[in-house]
């Protein structure tokens, strides 16, 4: 059901990303398609968080071309006009505003959002925006399961929680894409098993497309429409799960390394 | 913060105002009270605006001193009577302003000023590399300095000579037809002039506003992905907290009742900055307790020290000039060396706070004495 007639939301052509002289994505091109859920995967350092960082605009590209909904977004435009246009992303090492409580952190992504300015928001003029921002914060906590913590300081928060509130958080933005940079590390099986649920159930809720990494195979094979197979910054394989599960160039690069580990 | 305590906290405000005004009534007017009161209100405001750069919004900024010079000056230049202006610009014949505006409005204007020259520092710094501020920050404040003595800015600014006769505190004071102070008001509003600002300040810091500050010093990348940009807010707490550094400034100006540029010294920046430290980076109510307890130190209760004895002190010779100084700077490190994040941390002074404070001192007590850290 992937790809046909559904209208594109994320292209990559031809990224290519160097650090001096290593080349972490190498001619990288894909594209992503309204409402799929597409995972990147590879080994480690094969250039997967790279590859985000160049679709959220923390890196310019040093050559190829990234659009978003026919938009290009590769080259002067910065992180957060890329989130004012429709993109939120998690991070692989959780950035969570850590002094700030779980509540806090799901407003600060609800800042942006807000009809307001430093007047009104000062002298409390904008409360009924004020009241609405702030039932859609609790409404993202419940659905993470976070809403009766929502008054603890988030670094307080066990890792698996601090996880599901950086998704919280990312929703609040109110994205059209969703990256996960390895959602489920350092999650057990159960929680892993749930985060496949909380996926597809955001996705549903929220006519999202989500473009995901993970090192969890079995997690990727359950949710993904398709899959992007990277090693050394180049896409060694493409395709529907079963495919590149069979695919031997994956299994020599990446399953078999996995599953020895 | 439930009604009760909200209620209870406002009256508690009143009453400490009204203690404020009632005391200016009984106290001879010249109690060395009054100066720390003053003086301590004014860098309460100033320190405040410097803990909402550098400990709400994580940019650290030193230029403080040039932002209240800047509003000293606004202040002083827009508020000279247009009669004295003869005598206070008498080398530049009579400056070229020639009209005044009231009180208030200078003190808005002195804001303005500063928040202006704020903007066009932060325009090129914060754009880039916001580490540079520091140094931009402390670069302004020496030029600024400079700049405001200048010979040819003298029509203006009266160069290197004092600016005088403006509205002072005491000014403030209501007299009768013989000159007679009818109702002292000389302390008590600085300290209504302090509180606005400050609670000004907490509502920005409470808004959505204060809560991307909060998210850009928690971690700038984190708050660039959810949309915050970061260039936008930086220099809108930069401005803001200029514009009530300017105000500071000249509540200064009217406390000291002149105006010059060279007393401005990066100095008075270092300790305002002591006194955010002292009170705990990111609170407000540290700043204020700070500031009181900083200035009725180093102007009241040391004194002593510099003629010779104090508390049954007293100083060899040879350190009485500079002893206040020393007694002062080992008070500061024991401070800083234990209470590492200030006096209040990053809490805020509140009922719910006291009452938790004294819970956990007599539950602490009951049972394990004495194993409570700070
Ligand atoms: N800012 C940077 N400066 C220099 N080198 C970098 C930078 N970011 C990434 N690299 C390098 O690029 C390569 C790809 O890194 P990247 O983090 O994208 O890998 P990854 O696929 O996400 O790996 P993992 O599964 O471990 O997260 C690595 O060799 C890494 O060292
Ligand atoms: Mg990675």
């Amino acid at each position: 059901m992937a790809g046909d007639g559904r209208m594109n939301i994320l292209q990559i052509n031809e990224l290519t990303m160097r650090f001096g002289g290593v080349t972490a994505v190498d001619g990288l091109s894909m594209e992503i398609n309204d409402g799929e859920i597409v995972a990147l995967i590879g080994p480690n350092g094969a250039g997967k968080t790279t590859a985000f960082n160049c679709v959220t605009g923390v890196y310019e590209p040093t050559s190829g071309k990234v659009s978003f909904m026919g938009k290009e977004i590769s080259r002067g435009t910065s992180p957060d006009k890329i989130t004012r246009l429709g993109i939120a992303r998690t991070f692989q090492n959780i950035r969570l505003f850590r002094t700030m409580t779980v509540l806090e952190n799901v407003l600060a992504a609800k800042h942006m959002r807000t009809r307001h300015n430093v007047l009104t928001a000062t002298l409390q003029l904008s409360r009924r925006e004020e009241k609405r921002v702030h039932s859609e914060a609790l409404e993202l906590l419940e659905e993470q399961g976070l809403l009766h913590l929502k008054d603890e300081i988030s670094a307080n928060l066990p890792y698996g929680l601090q996880r599901h509130l950086e998704i919280a958080r990312a929703l609040a933005t109110s994205p059209r894409l969703l990256l996960l940079d390895e959602p489920a590390a350092g999650m057990n099986p159960q929680e892993t098993a749930e985060l496949a649920d909380t996926i597809r159930r955001i996705r549903d809720k929220y006519s999202l497309t989500v473009f995901i990494i993970e090192h969890h195979m079995d997690l990727i094979m359950r949710i993904s429409d398709r899959i992007y197979v990277l090693d050394f910054g180049k896409l060694i394989a493409s395709g529907a799960p079963r495919e590149v599960q069979a695919n031997q160039r994956v299994i020599d690069a990446y399953l078999g390394v996995a599953n020895d580990a | 913060m439930t009604k009760t305590q909200k209620i209870v906290s406002a009256g508690l405000l009143v009453a400490f105002y009204a203690l404020i005004f009632a005391l200016e009534q009984i106290l001879p007017a010249r109690a060395m009270l009054f100066t720390v009161l003053k003086k301590g209100a004014i860098y309460a405001l100033v320190a405040v605006s410097m803990n909402m750069l550098n400990g709400f919004t994580g940019l650290f900024s030193l230029g403080q001193a040039g932002f209240m010079l800047v509003g000293a000056y606004a202040y002083g230049i827009f508020t000279v009577p247009v009669a004295e202006r003869v005598n206070v610009y008498q080398y530049f014949d009579g400056g070229i302003i020639q009209f005044t505006v009231p009180v208030v409005v200078a003190l808005v204007m002195a804001g303005i000023a500063a928040a202006l020259f704020a903007a066009l520092v932060g325009l090129p710094v914060l754009r880039l590399k916001s580490d540079y501020l520091a140094i931009a920050t402390l670069g302004f404040a020496e030029i600024i300095r400079a700049v405001f003595q200048w010979e040819k800015l003298g029509p203006i600014t009266n160069g290197s000579n004092l600016l005088r006769k403006f509205p002072t505190f005491d000014s403030f004071n209501i007299t009768n037809a013989d000159g007679e102070v009818m109702v002292y008001l000389s302390t008590f509003v600085p300290f209504v002039i302090t509180g606005v600002c400050v609670f000004l300040m907490v509502l920005l810091l409470k808004s959505s506003y204060g809560r991307a500050f909060r998210a850009i010093r928690d971690d700038e990348r984190a708050a660039e992905a959810m949309g915050i940009n970061l260039f936008a807010h930086k220099e809108l707490s930069f401005v803001i907290s200029s514009f009530f550094a300017g105000v500071g400034g000249a509540m200064l100006a009217m406390y000291q009742t002149t105006v010059q540029a060279s007393a401005f010294k990066s100095a008075m920046t270092y300790e305002i900055l002591l006194i955010v430290v002292i009170g705990g980076l990111g609170s407000v109510t540290g700043s204020c307790v700070g500031s009181f307890l900083f200035i009725a130190a180093s102007e009241w209760w040391l004194r002593g020290l510099d003629s010779g004895t104090f508390m049954g002190i007293s100083a060899p010779t040879i350190f009485r000039s500079g002893f206040r100084k020393v007694v002062f700077a080992v008070i500061i490190m024991a401070i800083v060396l234990f209470y590492r994040k200030g006096i209040m941390g990053d809490s805020e002074f509140s009922l719910k706070g006291i009452a938790a404070f004294f819970k956990r001192l007599f539950g602490a007590k009951r049972k394990r004495p004495g194993t409570e850290g700070g």
